[in-house]
């Protein structure tokens, strides 16, 4: 059948135009499901890599001391493989030219060898050596951001005591991909390292000889990691355990894990999206391909072809498309992945980075698009092959049109003959012209997506910075400690305000369901830390009782007016009922909220505090640095305006990627559905049209009628547009819905007006391109020849 | 098959028999009466010419002869297949490999040239003459690699003929072949049509409204409202050449 694939790849070049239009749709439908599905696969083998590598544990605890001996009966624990032991300890560090204050995480490594668990990724230098108490690793993203070598010098404040540590190597750890500051919710590699130290000589530092503060733990194949945690919980408890926690909580991995999240939920979300406006746009043109081909399809049934052989001729035509867009997303998916990939894998430090596209991936790629192809176009093939070749030998019946609306109500004298034509025409066939629109509407949706991560982003900002919590400085103390302190802080120099807070870590209960977090004590009328609602108005904290996060409220499945279970996990390890009296409205982290007495009294200690809020004048800033790096009891500071500054930094590379493709992947839908519904229009009508310019009607009276057409579905589209964008923003944020953050569903007026202006940017260039083949009209060839 | 209407010689010879054929059309309210038992016979290398006005059936006719449509009542023979109760897959075969047609706009394929455009048959038949055979036969040797809208409506023409013949058809069935052409182009169309009668020994059945080309034939058969008119047969036929109209 050579002659008949010529005939297909001369059809296919003649309609080259709407042939790209349709393969750049599902290029983005496929190109969005092999990035994310690849990307997906690259993480996570890499990061099983990297923890299988680094023997990342499977169980972490902190406690307050324990001795050494302790560790058999750690191991007798039934489903424990392995267990480590630690010093961790919170530092204030100070990089020689850098007068912001910046928080450490000392971790205790063996001298001389590498950790049994949790081991490090050597990126330069050597580990520690025994008997050089001023031996250091720190992280990479910290000597990154700093420009720090094996060799340079780093000061730490180590319980009180000023020490000056030599960096002799710098590592990554599967602990610390996502390096966070206790307590803070976006990453600071700038003014937060993780410093890690002989073991011998931080025990010395804190009084640690022979004990520890931090195990972890591996689980032998099929333990049950819930029990394991149940067990060690009840032996450290008299340690002043805190709650040992899964990987899965694990701080680090938990984020990543997140994302992990996100990508399937976008491998998920956006392909169908495309694949269904691709398959409609290949309905729309075989169908219409099949109607001008009737003679065609007669002749080769007429010379025996066989229905079978005219079908597979027309879903060759198909798959041809289908195939296009395919390899075209494919490559682009693969490409994009590997971009994707990169910036992940700098985002998470990942040690090593191999990028996996793996062959299922494309085979689902393949079949979702052969599915989704032939599902749009099994009734304009089953048309080709059904035809009866009589029947397709006479001209196609003149198509039946009826009185529209505007004739039934009797307003026709309002409206033109074309303008009428227009709406007869959408009326024919309103599935069609319904999908036409619902198309144009999820290119508008999708490009809405694009800008609504930014517009969510800030607005968490705001919220948390600029109305929620409007300190300058946080300052955590190393220890509880009395409200005197609070009174010194007030008295430097530049500060203009101070308020004390007391949090406790705790496990928080209701039922059978529990939340490891804690409880922050905050002062009733304190003016720099508010807890908002949901409207952003002023939660009161009452005498008695706690607020929740209302995400945290959901976890628990807890209501107010019911009692919180809270269990201390600090001091003498209180268990307290607490009723839940109000609930919060926040977009990072989950929290419970008291007063600041309420909690003090609840731990039966006095007018304690362990972190205060400052608000300071900016002038004073470097001496406030100072003098806070002088106080032994300060365990560390935290900036705001840095902490905005480091976030919007590292949120802007990944949303400017997401934001640059997505809005690429939208104007091709536009684009495609546009250009292919006028293209198919004008030649269904082209006969028509040439009549009418034979008639005297104008050029321009004549492109009135058919791109009317698309500027009505346009402009229909747009506010369909915006309440799909809106839709599947609430969908996606939702999807992302977890207690590290919500992101709220806020729509910018400009993220709106930016999709609005894509999608009538891509119906104008349609129309453009078809104005320029209406010029082109065969006036007497038209009616010369039957269709 | 019990009565003996326009005249069969043999049956050996006989290549269509046709009788009591009826075709209804049902277009949307109204049933259109296209054939109303129709009997004819069609012999071996017979020029059979149909005449008769637009509307009176004659399309009809031929195309339930190729297969392409189905009768609503009586019964069509090619040879000793009955074409009545064939089913789609046989009605395929049979238009394949024994029939070729002729249609008065063309309908080539505008994607292929006239090469391909023979090929396309060629390809599927069972012993074909090669498309440049077949388009040296109707004088187009010279425009073999041309598409249809490069070629004047007679040269199309001749290309579907080539087409229509490049298989070695039994039956030759041709509706209006000449209808879209001038006098002048439709004789040259003709004499390609002759030529294959004659060479090719194809049983051909033309139909059309010019009276003007019905001297070409062995037989000519009127048809009027759906029904055999009259019947004559010419002593001598005509070469194509010396009509006019």
């Amino acid at each position: 059948m050579r002659a008949l694939n010529w005939k297909l790849w001369r059809d296919l070049l003649e309609m080259r135009g709407m042939v790209l239009a349709i393969a750049l749709v599902q290029v983005g439908g496929v190109a969005t499901f092999v990035m994310s599905l690849s990307t997906y696969d690259t993480l996570l083998i890499a990061r099983d890599d990297y923890y299988r590598e680094q023997r990342f544990a499977d169980v972490f605890a902190l406690l307050k001391r324990a001795p050494d001996t302790l560790v058999g009966r750690l191991l007798a624990v039934p489903g424990v493989e392995r267990v480590q032991t630690r010093v961790v300890a919170a530092a204030r560090i100070k990089v020689p030219g850098f007068a912001d204050p910046v928080i450490g995480t000392l971790v205790s490594i063996p001298e001389n060898r590498p950790p049994e668990l949790n081991s490090l990724h050597l990126r330069r230098g050597r580990l520690v050596e025994a008997g050089r108490d001023d031996e250091v690793l720190i992280n990479d993203s910290f000597a990154g951001e700093h420009g720090l070598q094996p060799g340079d010098y780093l000061t730490a404040t180590i319980n009180g005591r000023r020490k000056q540590l030599t960096i002799v190597g710098v590592a990554m750890s599967p602990e610390y991909m996502y390096a966070i500051a206790p307590g803070a919710v976006f990453p600071d590699f700038k003014r937060y390292g993780i410093v890690w130290m002989g073991r011998a000589a931080l025990a010395a530092a804190y009084n640690m000889e022979g004990a520890f503060n931090d195990v972890s733990f591996t689980l032998a194949e099929g333990a049950n990691a819930e029990n394991v945690i149940q067990h060690i919980d009840q032996i450290i408890a008299r340690n002043g355990g805190q709650g040992a926690y899964a990987r899965k909580d694990q701080i680090s991995h938990r984020f990543l894990s997140e994302e992990l999240k996100g990508l399937e939920t976008m491998a998920a979300v956006f392909p169908v999206i495309f694949l269904g406006v691709a398959a409609f746009l290949l309905n729309v043109v075989i169908t219409r391909l099949v109607n001008t081909q009737r003679n065609q399809i007669a002749i080769l049934k007429a010379f025996g072809y066989s229905n079978l052989s005219v079908g597979r001729h027309y879903a060759a035509l198909v798959l041809v498309i289908v195939m296009l867009g395919l390899a075209g997303g494919v490559a682009a998916g693969a490409w994009m992945g590997k971009g994707l990939s990169t910036l992940y894998m700098e985002f998470y430090k990942f040690p090593f980075t191999v990028y996996h596209l793996h062959t299922d991936v494309v085979l689902l790629a393949t079949l979702v698009s052969l599915v989704a192809g032939m599902t749009g176009t099994v009734l304009a093939v089953r048309r080709a092959v059904q035809l009866p070749p009589a029947e397709a030998m006479r001209p196609e019946m003149p198509t039946v049109y009826h009185e529209t609306l505007i004739e039934r109500l009797g307003l026709q004298r309002l409206f033109s003959q074309p303008t009428r034509m227009i709406a007869r025409h959408m009326e024919r066939r309103p599935l069609k012209s319904l999908l036409s629109v619902g198309g144009i509407a999820a290119a508008c949706g999708i490009i809405m997506v694009a800008n609504f991560q930014k517009d969510a982003v800030s607005y968490m900002i705001d919220v948390q910075y600029a109305m929620s919590q409007s300190q300058d400085l946080t300052v955590s103390f190393s220890e509880p400690t009395s409200q005197h302190a609070l009174y010194s802080l007030a008295g430097l120099e530049g500060v203009l305000h101070a308020e004390g807070m007391r949090a406790v870590p705790a496990r928080l209960r209701f039922e059978h369901r529990s939340y490891r977090g804690s409880i922050q004590g905050m002062e009733p009328d304190g003016t720099l830390r508010r807890i908002l609602d949901a409207d952003l108005d002023r939660v009161e904290l009452p005498e008695q009782g706690v607020v929740l996060t209302d995400f945290l409220a959901e976890l628990l499945d807890i209501e107010p007016g019911e009692q919180l279970t809270v269990e201390v996990l600090e001091g003498n390890r209180p268990v307290l009922e607490v009723p839940v009296v109000g609930l919060t409205s926040e977009y990072l982290g989950v929290s419970a909220y008291m007063r600041r007495a309420s909690v003090n009294r609840l731990l039966k200690e006095g007018d304690a505090i362990n972190a205060a809020y400052l608000d300071i004048d900016e002038r004073h800033s470097e001496r406030i640095y100072r003098e806070l790096d002088g106080m032994p009891r300060v365990a560390g500071t935290v900036v705001r305006e840095t902490a905005i500054r480091s976030f919007h930094k590292t949120m802007e590379e990944t949303i400017l990627f997401f934001s640059f493709v997505t809005a690429l992947l939208g104007a091709a839908i536009a684009f495609g559905v546009v250009y292919n519904s006028a293209r198919i229009a004008l030649s269904e009508r082209d006969r028509e049209l040439a009549s009418l310019r034979v008639l005297g009607f104008t050029r321009g009276e004549v492109a009135y009628i058919l791109l009317g057409e698309l500027a009505v579905a346009t402009l229909l589209a747009l506010p369909l547009g915006y309440l799909f964008g809106r839709e599947l923003c609430r969908y996606l944020s939702n999807a992302f819905r977890s207690d590290l953050y919500r992101v709220p569903l806020v729509l910018e007026a400009d993220t709106v007006a930016f999709a609005a202006s894509v999608v009538l940017a891509s119906a104008i260039v349609s129309g453009a391109l078809l104005w320029r083949k209406l010029n082109r009209l065969d006036l007497i060839g038209v009616l010369k020849t039957r269709e | 098959m019990n009565s003996t209407p326009v005249a069969a010689e043999s049956d050996a010879q006989t290549v269509f028999r046709v009788r009591g054929l009826t075709k209804v059309y049902h277009m949307g309210e109204v049933d259109v009466h296209a054939l109303r038992g129709v009997d004819l016979d069609l012999l071996a290398g017979e020029l059979m010419v149909l005449l008769g006005p637009s509307g009176s059936g004659k399309s009809t006719l031929l195309n339930i002869l190729g297969g392409l449509d189905t009768a609503s009542d009586g019964s069509v023979h090619y040879r000793d297949q009955d074409l009545t109760h064939a089913d789609e897959r046989r009605l395929t075969e049979y238009r394949r490999y024994h029939v070729g047609f002729v249609f008065q706009f063309y309908n080539l394929m505008p994607s292929l040239t006239a090469r391909e455009n023979v090929a396309a048959v060629t390809e599927i038949a069972r012993d074909p003459m090669t498309p440049e055979d077949a388009l040296a036969l109707v004088n187009l040797q010279d425009r073999m690699d041309h598409f249809p809208a490069q070629l004047s409506g007679g040269e199309q023409q001749r290309v579907a003929i080539a087409r229509a013949v490049a298989k070695n058809p039994a039956v030759l069935l041709c509706d209006e072949p000449t209808g879209a052409l001038d006098s002048e182009t439709g004789v040259l169309v003709l004499e390609a049509l002759e030529r294959a009668n004659r060479e090719l020994g194809t049983t051909t059945a033309l139909i059309t409204h010019n009276a003007g080309i019905a001297d070409m034939a062995d037989r000519v058969v009127h048809i009027m409202d759906g029904r055999i008119g009259s019947e004559q047969r010419n002593v001598t036929r005509k070469q194509a050449s010396e009509l006019s109209w």
